[in-house]
């Protein structure tokens, strides 16, 4: 019987292969065990958010601070049984929500932290902190939120808002529920501003209470701070703008022509940055996002595309000079209007008011003449052997304004605008049979021409330094350090000889001293301001009718005449004349940040008083929803 | 004492010796690691690591004990050893306390002490004592009944504490019984009954009707082919053993679907990975099934080379409860992964079967029958308790020989194993 022994040997050694088998399964091949080593329920990763950088205005004026908040975080696949109703009571939220935010949590990760509740009063986040051990699964983080002292430029400034899930997925830096700038400054200057987010790896116990660093924080990193950042807006002119353009649709911005910075860049209507900030942030969003009437979202000084109008006569002027089709003495006669064709619609009308006197470049420009333009544009486009290669040379001539293109500056939104070229033509008159009369409109900045508020002022910059720019941006010094980007610091040459401007400029102060000028009425007594009016025509389809609009008041203007300080461009959505709002707006913009003060307070009323909404859009609202409801 | 001692010394087996200070090291260093907080002291005797090296040290002086005494001390006082034994367990019920429901103890201030950790050891004595009796056979029903009644008085008293995982290690005998001449047909039958329990709760009634039937039927007929006289002789046991398949079968369904209890059932349903709504095995995951499903994660994080000594985070944030008793065996999962696991099943596994190689060389009777019975304990708690941390067996509340954290345990064991080793030394002089 001596081989029953065995028995007891071969289930000895059975079971010893058997549990070794076992382990070989849990620890080698089945990986469902095991996840993340770093980031599990025994050891969290622990991040440590820096300051994000501060924001100062060119003043060093503080225009974007932090403030401190706490969020709850869950890890839904660690959440054990816990007493739900006091958890909510504290919360203030229904067992519902609980649920339906748990559940969402779920959806985007049973493992990974997703944010439960954010923003916790400091109150709250007082009680729940002693008691957090009892929730398993969740935690409480520490966060940054940005405060608005001045509450204004929320465009330039842009919000920082939660990472969502699918941005999440796409940058491996950010988990769900992480800040980053949606708009602005704090979108492109994200990386500056948010530093380098530290990480510890915190071992826990079975009771979710830390008990020490993981591998004596081997893996663990350091935050770096976020940089500091002074733009170069001046705030005081950026609220100055903003209340003038109350009640008004449009854009002004304002750059300094010498070095490109950004002085002002306002939109209205616009919304306060303060309302991006908090629990209420979502639904106040929502509102700013769905009112399609207004767009106070829609930056216009950026990404509104407009036709310049007269403003743009300049760039033509200019343009003939350096092709050399007029000079300074060139002379036209109007007779109210210029006949470019046979037929009778063919006559482009003029309000210049010169009757046939002949009429030199600075007077057409401060008159504003359409006749001059015209047939300086003509003579520049049939200049050459055919219509196409005239309107590639003249395109081209354009775009070196800055014009047609992304300016590149350092803000997240924009819009290219339009200047049309041969190609252009070419496919709209497949025969291209098309002439420098077909495209006539161009030469009064009106037809297929779009600018953008930036665009123009920019462009008014490069007439101010007399034939170059620097592309403008917001920035002024990262960290203390003045910005070194070669695309901002060399200027952009027009192609224009500098001595073709003299007469422009003078042409364009005359606009304003020159009674009759067409801002005449908006002249400073001690600031040489040179400027032009601009007026669009606009149209609104309703019932697939051409309806016409109150026309868009435009103005670019800069200042002083000499060593130029300040070049701005003004927008004002079916604001009438150019001479009418934008003039005085630009106007008071200059005079503010020349000499810190206005002279003439009226105005300042008549500008302030004009109400477009009860004099137009609400009009167009009416028209728009009577539309709508057929 | 007739021998002097350099030549008791030579007579030892080193290797069981060796075995044995191995395990009981590497316990210790797994119970310093669940208990490990930075900052302590190393002979703390507030924290179980410095309470089991005061242990460590006691044993010490145990084993000199045990080796200094007569051998054949042992088998003359077997019975009263026994018998006293029983009365500590009757004793509980009087002066014991109470830890978790189980009355097991006797307080002694801070410490306690277990009774049922040396029962295993005196009834392994009494069992070798009865069964070495040169009229013993064990074919004789009395002689079969005597055994029985040693068993299953301590079984019973255990079982009343209640302490079921002290229990069931006396199910260890039947290897023993084994040995010495008990049929193997009583061991396959214990076993079949076993299986066809499981199979019905598992797989039903038919389909283990069928099973059963199918393999019992090949097997006849397997006998029938070679000697078909074994069928003709032996018809009524054959038709008796379909039957009972039945029998068997309708008795598992009956016990599994109106006797036991929805929780009972519960946990076999966990056990036997029968449950299929993920909702309710994570349900039972966290209640029945929580200190294997932790124990495993644990394991399972360990990889096959393990987070090193007083690394493992699971081990640190004290995930797995009773890690330091019965779960400790995780923390050499977890700390030294697949290679130190199974190490330390390897070094069981070496010390079971050669206490049974030198049992099978007792000249000896009792000697022989005695060290059967420390090889089958060791290896049920072995089974039994690794079983569990690896979740292949439900919770039974019994420690890992010599690793577990524990006074009685650790002595329980030493005691057990170095009578043996006594024992073993002393057989040049049993004539």
């Amino acid at each position: 019987m001596r081989n029953k022994g065995f028995i007891l040997i071969i289930l000895t050694i059975g079971s010893g292969l058997f549990f070794i088998a076992r382990l070989f399964y849990l620890q080698v091949l089945d990986d469902s065990f095991r996840g993340n080593p770093l980031n599990n329920a025994a050891v969290r990763a622990k991040y440590e958010y820096p300051r994000r950088g501060y924001i100062y205005d060119r003043n060093n004026k503080l225009l974007v601070a932090n403030q401190t908040s706490y969020d709850i975080m869950v890890v839904p696949n660690e959440i054990r049984k816990i007493d739900t109703l006091e958890f909510c009571e504290i919360l203030s939220i229904e067992k519902e929500e609980f649920i339906k935010r748990v559940h969402k949590a779920k959806k985007y990760s049973p493992w990974l932290p997703s944010l439960f509740l954010q923003q916790l009063s400091k109150e709250d986040y007082a009680i729940l902190q002693e008691k957090m051990f009892r929730y398993k699964g969740f935690y409480i983080q520490k966060r940054l939120l940005r405060e608005y002292p001045y509450n204004s430029a929320a465009n330039v400034l842009g919000y920082i808002s939660q990472v969502n899930e699918e941005m999440a997925k796409k940058n491996p830096y950010y988990q769900s529920g992480e800040l980053i700038g949606y708009q602005g400054v704090e979108k492109y200057y994200e990386k500056e501003l948010r530093g380098v987010k530290g990480v510890k790896y915190i071992k826990r116990n079975i009771l979710n209470k830390e008990i020490g660093p993981y591998k004596n924080g081997k893996f663990d990193t350091l935050s770096v701070a976020g940089k500091d950042l002074k733009l170069s807006l001046d705030v005081n002119l950026q609220q100055y703008g903003e209340w003038l353009l109350r009640n008004k649709k449009g854009g002004i911005v304002a750059i300094e022509p010498h070095s490109g910075e950004i002085l002002a860049l306002i939109t209205a209507p616009s919304y306060n940055p303060s309302l991006m900030v908090g629990r209420d942030r979502s639904k106040n969003f929502n509102k700013l996002y769905l009112d399609k009437f207004n767009k106070p979202l829609f930056d216009r000084s950026l990404q509104a595309q407009y036709s310049p109008g007269s403003t743009f006569k300049m760039v033509n002027g200019l343009i003939a000079l350096q092709e050399g089709v007029i000079t300074t003495n060139t002379t036209t006669r109007c007779y109210g209007g210029y006949k470019y064709g046979v037929r009778k619609e063919a006559f482009m009308g003029c309000h210049c008011h010169t009757f046939g006197r002949p009429m030199k470049l600075e007077e057409a420009i401060y008159k504003s003449c359409n006749t001059f333009f015209s047939t300086a544009y003509r003579k520049a486009i049939e200049k050459y052997p055919s219509a196409a290669e005239g309107m590639d040379a003249w395109s081209q001539h354009v775009k070196k304004f800055g014009l047609g293109n992304y300016l590149g500056y350092d803000l997240p939104v924009g819009q290219k605008g339009l200047i049309p070229d041969a190609k252009y033509y070419n496919r709209y008159y497949p025969l291209k049979n098309w002439k420098a009369v077909t495209t006539i409109s161009n030469a009064i900045g009106q037809g297929e021409i779009l600018t953008t508020p930036i665009q123009l002022a920019n462009m008014t910059c490069a007439i101010a330094n007399r034939g170059y720019y620097f592309t403008p941006h917001i920035v002024k010094e990262i960290d203390r350090k003045p910005i070194d980007n070669p695309k901002f610091t060399i200027p952009k040459k027009t192609g224009i000889d500098s001595t073709y401007f003299e007469p422009v400029i003078k042409g364009m102060q005359l606009v304003f001293e020159k009674k009759g000028g067409t801002a005449y009425y908006s002249q400073i007594k001690g600031i040489e301001i040179c400027g032009k009016t601009g007026t669009v025509e606009n149209f609104i389809s309703i019932e697939g009718k051409k309806t016409q609009l109150a026309d868009h008041s435009i103005f670019i203007a800069f200042a002083p005449k000499d060593n130029p300080k300040i070049a701005v461009a003004v927008f004002v959505e079916n604001g009438g004349f150019g001479s009418r709002i934008a003039a005085p707006i630009a106007s008071l913009m200059i005079e503010k940040y020349l000499t810190n003060s206005i002279q003439n307070e009226w105005r300042e009323k008549k500008v302030q008083g004009i109400n477009l909404y009860e004099q137009e859009y609400n009009k167009q609202l009416e028209l728009l929803k009577a539309n709508a409801s057929k | 004492m007739r021998l002097n001692k350099s030549n008791i010394l030579a007579e030892l087996n080193w290797g069981i010796i060796l075995l044995y200070l191995i395990l009981v090291g590497l316990g210790w260093f797994s119970i310093y690691a669940t208990t490990y907080n930075e900052g302590q002291e190393l002979f703390d005797l507030s924290t179980h690591y410095g309470k089991q090296l005061l242990f460590i040290g006691l044993s010490i002086g145990l084993i000199i004990l045990i080796l200094s005494i007569e051998a054949s001390f042992y088998e003359r006082f077997s019975s009263i050893f026994y018998s006293i034994s029983l009365l500590f367990l009757v004793g509980l019920f009087l002066f014991g306390k109470s830890i978790n429901g189980q009355t097991a103890w006797y307080s002694f201030g801070s410490f306690s002490l277990q009774p049922a950790e040396f029962v295993k050891t005196t009834t392994s004595l009494a069992i070798a004592k009865i069964m070495s009796d040169n009229l013993f056979d064990i074919k004789k029903l009395s002689d079969l009944r005597n055994v029985l009644i040693i068993l299953i008085i301590p079984f019973t008293l255990i079982l009343l504490q209640p302490d079921f995982g002290s229990a069931i290690i006396y199910s260890a005998f039947i290897f023993v019984l084994l040995r010495e001449g008990l049929s193997i047909q009583f061991f396959s039958a214990m076993l079949g009954i076993l299986l066809i329990f499981i199979s019905t709760i598992k797989y039903g009634i038919n389909s283990t009707i069928i099973i059963v039937l199918l393999v019992v039927g090949l097997f006849f007929y397997y006998a029938y082919r070679k000697q078909a006289l074994f069928f003709r002789r032996n018809w009524p046991f054959v038709i008796s053993s379909v039957v009972l398949v039945f029998v068997i079968t309708l008795t598992s369904s009956f016990l599994h679907n109106r006797v036991l209890k929805p929780h009972h059932k519960d946990r076999l349903a966990l056990w036997l990975r029968m449950e299929k709504d993920p909702k309710k095995v994570r349900q039972l995951k966290r209640t029945y099934g929580f200190n294997n499903d932790q124990s495993i994660k644990t394991i399972a994080s360990g990889g096959l080379l393990g987070k090193g000594f007083l690394e493992g985070d699971r081990t640190n944030g004290k995930f797995v409860p009773e890690q330091h008793t019965d779960y400790i065996f995780s923390t050499i999962g977890e700390e030294f992964g697949l290679v130190g696991a199974s190490t330390v099943i390897i070094l069981f596994v070496l010390l079971i079967i050669v206490i049974i190689l030198r049992a099978e060389k007792q000249k000896s009777k009792f000697s022989r029958i005695y060290g059967y019975s420390v090889a089958s304990i060791l290896f049920i708690h072995f089974a039994i308790n690794i079983g569990m941390v690896l979740d292949l067996l439900p919770t039974v509340g019994i420690p890992l020989p010599f690793f577990s954290y524990g006074g009685s345990s650790l002595w329980g064991f030493t005691i057990l194993l170095f009578i043996f080793v006594k024992l073993d030394a002393n057989q040049t002089n049993v004539l």
